[in-house]
C-alpha cells in the first residue's frame, strides 16, 4: 500500500532524509526506531505532506497514487493518519466539531453522505469506549490544556474515528503512564485489520510488546541502516544504538 | 453640495445658529465651532490621528445633513437587525433623527426618546442637557469632534428613568442616503441612564446608494449609580462609507458598562470608545473585533480614565487584516493620582493574512497612582501554521481550516455579545465572510 523509494528531503536547505526506501503491505506493522534527531518525525512529516519539507529526490506511492502530488488533506482522505509526536493545541476550535468536519470531509471525498448528528454521536460513543477517553475532553477546544497523555489519547481517538488505512504513530507511547499505554495499545490493536497498516515510531520496547511489529527498522542520519524482525528491537533495547553508530556513523557525514 | 472648506462650514454654521434659537444648544454649538476654528481638521502630525488620514475625507464635496431623503420604511427594512419587531428602533437619515421611520415600542414610562431640540426646551430634561451635553469635548480636542458639536441639530435624547430595566434593546440605524450625492452625516445623541436603570443599545450603519458617505458621529452616554449599560456597534457598510464615531461613556455613579465594537466592512473607519470612571468602584468591559477585507481601514482608539479608586476595566480587541487593509489600535489607560486600587487590563491581538495588510498597535498606560494592577499586551502574527497543518492532516481542506481558526479567533470577542439574536447574526456574517474570502 505504501512504497517509498529513495526519498531525500530537506528543510531550510539542510538535507535530513538521505535516501529512504520502505515498502509496506496491508496488515503489516512496521516499527521505526533510531536515535534522537535521526529523521523519524521528518519522515512522518514528509508522508503527511508538510510543506516546509522539500522532497528533493525519490518517489512515494500510496494506494496506487503518487503521494507527492497530493495535498495533506487529500492524503488524509485517501486514508493516511499521522498521530503527532506533539499534538497541536487549537484554542477556540471544539474537538467534536473538528472531528465531525474531518470525518465528513473524508466521507464526501469517497462519495458518501455526511453523517447526521445522531449517527455521529453514536459513532463517537462507540470509539470513546474503545480508547477509554473521557467525554469531557471532547467538549473542550482541540488539545487545549490537555495533559501530555490526554493529547496522545485524543490522537488515537481521532484515528479510531477516521479509520485510516495507514497510520503513523509518532512516539505515541511517550508521556503515557503504564495504564494509559496499555489502553492506547489495546485500542490500536482493536483497530488493526488485514486491510490496514501501521508505522510505529518509538524509542521503547513496551509499546512494541503490545503491538508485535512484523518489521523493525533503524533510522540513522536520514537512512534506514538496519531492518529486521521484532527481535531487532530487543537487541536495541539491550545494547543501545552504539554499535549502529559505530558501524554507520563515519560513512554518512 | 460643496467641499468642506472653512468658508462653507462657517456659512452653514451661521445659518443653523440663526434658525434654531435655543440658547442652550446655541451655546454648545458655539463652543464647538470655536474649537473647530482653533484646532481645525487634524493632520497626520497629530499623534491621535497619525495612522488615519482623516483630512483626506475633507477633499471632496458632500451635501450637508439637511437634505431631504427618499428613505422610507421599505428601505429601512433592508437594514433591520434580527428580532427588530421586539426592539425599539431609532432611525437617523443623513445624521438626522427621523421619528416617522422610528419605532418606539417600550412604554413612555420605561424610556423617553425625543429630539435634542425638544429635550432642550423640556424642563424635565433641560438641566440634564445643560450638565452633560458636550462633556466629551474635554477629551476630544480635535476639529472632527468639534465639527459634530458645531452642528448639533436633529439629534436625539434618550432617557431611562430610575430602576427601569428596559426589556427591549434599542437599535439605532444610521442610514446615509447617497443615491444623489455624497453625504456628510453628523448624528448626535445623549443617552442618560438614571440610577439602577438598564439599557442595551445597538448601533449599525448603512449607506443606501453608491456614493461616498462620511458619518461623523458623537454619542454621549451618562450612566448613574447601579445602572447597567450594554453597548454594541456593528459596522458592515460599503467600501465608500467612511466614519468617525465617538462613543463617550461617563460613569457618574458606581455602575457597569459592557461594550462590543465589531467592524467587518467599510472605508475609513475610526472609533473612539471612551469610558470615564468618575466615581469609585466602576466596572467596564470593552471588546472589539475588526475583521477586514479589501481596502478597509479600521482604527479603534479606546480610553479608560480611572479618576477614582477601586475601578475595574478589562479590554480585549482582536483584529484580522486581509488584502490591503490596515488596522489601528490605540488603547489609553489613565490612572489618576487619587485612583488607588485600580485593576485595568488590556489586550490587543492581531493576525495579518496578506503581505499588503498592516496594523499599528499602541498601548498607552499613564499611571499616576502607586497601588494599582495594570497589564497590557499586544501581538501581531500570522495564522498558526502548526494548527493549520494539524487540521489539514485530518482531511479538512486548507480554506476550511483557515476559516475554522479565524472563527475561533473572532469568537473570543463575538461571544461577549449578550443579545443572542445579534450574536448569531454577526456569527453568520463572519462565517459567510470567511467562506467567501477563501474560495
Ligand atoms: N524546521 C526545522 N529546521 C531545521 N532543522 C530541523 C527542522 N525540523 C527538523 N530539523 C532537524 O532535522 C533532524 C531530524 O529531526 P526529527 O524531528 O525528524 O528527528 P527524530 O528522529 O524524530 O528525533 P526524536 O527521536 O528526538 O523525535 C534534527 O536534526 C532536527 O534538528
Ligand atoms: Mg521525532
Amino acid at each position: 500500500m505504501l512504497s517509498i523509494q529513495n526519498i531525500h528531503a530537506a528543510i531550510e536547505g539542510k538535507e535530513i532524509l538521505k535516501g529512504i526506501n520502505l515498502d509496506i503491505q496491508p496488515g503489516e506493522v512496521h516499527a521505526i526506531m533510531g536515535p534522537n534527531g535521526s529523521g523519524k518525525s521528518t519522515l512522518a512529516s514528509v508522508l503527511a505532506g508538510r510543506e516546509e519539507y522539500e522532497v528533493t529526490e525519490g518517489s512515494i506511492e500510496f494506494l496506487g497514487k503518487n503521494m507527492l502530488e497530493l495535498s495533506p488533506e487529500e492524503r488524509a482522505r485517501e486514508g493516511l493518519f499521522l498521530a503527532f509526536q506533539y499534538p497541536v493545541e487549537i484554542p477556540g476550535v471544539s474537538t467534536t466539531n473538528f472531528i465531525k468536519s474531518a470525518l465528513n470531509e473524508k466521507r464526501k471525498y469517497h462519495g458518501l453522505e455526511p453523517l447526521d448528528a445522531v449517527a455521529f454521536l453514536k459513532l463517537m460513543k462507540e470509539k470513546m469506549q474503545l480508547v477509554e477517553i473521557d467525554k469531557a475532553l471532547l467538549t473542550r477546544s482541540v488539545n487545549e490544556g490537555f495533559s501530555g497523555g490526554e493529547k496522545k489519547k485524543n490522537e488515537i481517538f481521532q484515528m479510531a474515528m477516521l479509520e485510516p488505512k495507514l497510520t503513523i504513530l509518532d512516539e505515541t507511547d511517550s508521556g503515557l503512564d503504564i495504564d494509559a499505554l496499555r489502553i492506547v495499545a489495546s485500542g490500536v490493536n482493536k483497530l488493526r485489520s488485514k486491510d490496514n497498516a501501521i508505522i510505529v515510531i518509538t524509542h521503547y520496547q513496551r509499546l512494541l510488546d503490545y503491538l508485535q511489529p512484523d518489521f523493525v527498522h533503524v533510522l540513522y542520519k536520514g537512512r534506514i541502516v538496519k531492518s529486521g524482525t521484532k527481535e531487532l528491537a530487543l537487541t536495541l533495547e539491550d545494547q543501545g544504538y552504539d554499535y549502529i553508530k559505530e558501524e554507520f556513523g563515519a560513512t554518512t557525514i | 453640495m460643496a467641499i468642506l472648506q472653512t468658508a462653507y462650514i462657517e456659512e452653514k454654521f451661521d445659518t443653523l445658529q440663526s434658525s434654531h434659537p435655543n440658547v442652550l444648544l446655541n451655546e454648545v454649538r458655539q463652543k464647538g465651532f470655536q474649537t473647530y476654528q482653533n484646532v481645525g481638521i487634524p493632520s497626520y502630525k497629530n499623534e491621535e490621528w497619525r495612522y488615519t488620514p482623516v483630512s483626506n475625507l475633507f477633499k471632496q464635496s458632500y451635501s450637508f445633513s439637511e437634505k431631504v431623503s427618499t428613505i422610507n420604511q421599505a428601505s429601512v427594512d433592508a437594514f433591520r437587525l434580527p428580532d427588530s419587531a421586539t426592539a425599539n428602533e431609532l432611525v437617523f437619515v443623513n445624521g438626522l433623527y427621523n421619528p416617522l421611520l422610528s419605532n418606539i415600542r417600550s412604554a413612555a414610562n420605561e424610556m423617553v426618546i425625543i429630539s435634542m431640540e425638544e429635550a432642550a426646551n423640556d424642563i424635565r430634561f433641560s438641566d440634564i442637557l445643560k450638565e452633560h451635553l458636550g462633556k466629551s469635548s474635554l477629551y476630544l480636542q480635535d476639529g472632527i469632534h468639534a465639527l459634530n458639536t458645531s452642528f448639533i441639530n436633529g439629534g436625539v435624547f434618550v432617557y431611562v428613568p430610575k430602576k427601569v430595566q428596559v426589556a427591549l434593546p434599542l437599535y439605532i440605524y444610521h442610514i446615509a442616503d447617497t443615491v444623489q450625492n455624497p453625504v456628510l452625516a453628523q448624528p448626535r445623541s445623549l443617552i442618560y441612564l438614571a440610577e439602577s436603570a438598564e439599557l442595551k443599545l445597538v448601533e449599525t450603519y448603512k449607506t443606501a446608494g453608491s456614493s461616498d458617505s462620511f458619518t461623523n458621529e458623537v454619542m454621549e452616554v451618562v450612566v448613574a449609580g447601579n445602572a447597567v449599560f450594554e453597548y454594541y456597534k456593528l459596522q458592515n457598510d460599503i467600501a465608500v462609507a467612511n466614519q468617525v464615531n465617538t462613543t463617550h461613556i461617563r460613569q457618574i455613579g458606581k455602575s457597569y458598562v459592557h461594550t462590543v465594537v465589531v467592524t467587518l466592512d467599510g472605508g475609513m473607519v475610526r472609533n473612539n470608545t471612551n469610558i470615564i470612571m468618575e466615581t469609585p468602584g466602576n466596572e467596564a468591559h470593552m471588546y472589539g473585533l475588526y475583521l477586514l477585507k479589501g481596502n478597509t481601514h479600521a482604527d479603534n482608539h479606546t480610553l479608560v480614565d480611572n479618576r477614582e479608586p477601586h475601578c475595574f476595566s478589562n479590554e480585549l480587541y482582536k483584529g484580522v487584516m486581509d488584502d490591503a487593509t490596515t488596522g489601528v489600535f490605540s488603547g489609553k489607560i489613565y490612572v489618576r493620582p487619587q485612583a488607588q486600587k485600580i485593576n485595568a487590563y488590556q489586550s490587543n491581538k492581531n493576525i495579518l493574512l496578506s503581505e499588503k495588510a498592516s496594523v499599528n498597535t499602541k498601548p498607552q498606560l499613564e499611571i499616576f497612582a502607586d497601588d494599582v494592577k495594570c497589564s497590557h499586551g499586544c501581538t501581531i502574527g500570522r495564522l498558526d501554521e502548526e494548527a493549520l497543518f494539524y487540521l489539514r492532516s485530518r482531511g479538512i481542506d486548507a480554506a476550511q481550516a483557515k476559516a475554522m481558526l479565524l472563527q475561533a479567533f473572532a469568537n473570543d470577542v463575538i461571544e461577549k455579545i449578550k443579545i443572542e439574536s445579534l450574536r448569531e447574526h454577526i456569527e453568520t456574517l463572519i462565517v459567510n465572510r470567511l467562506s467567501v474570502q477563501i474560495s
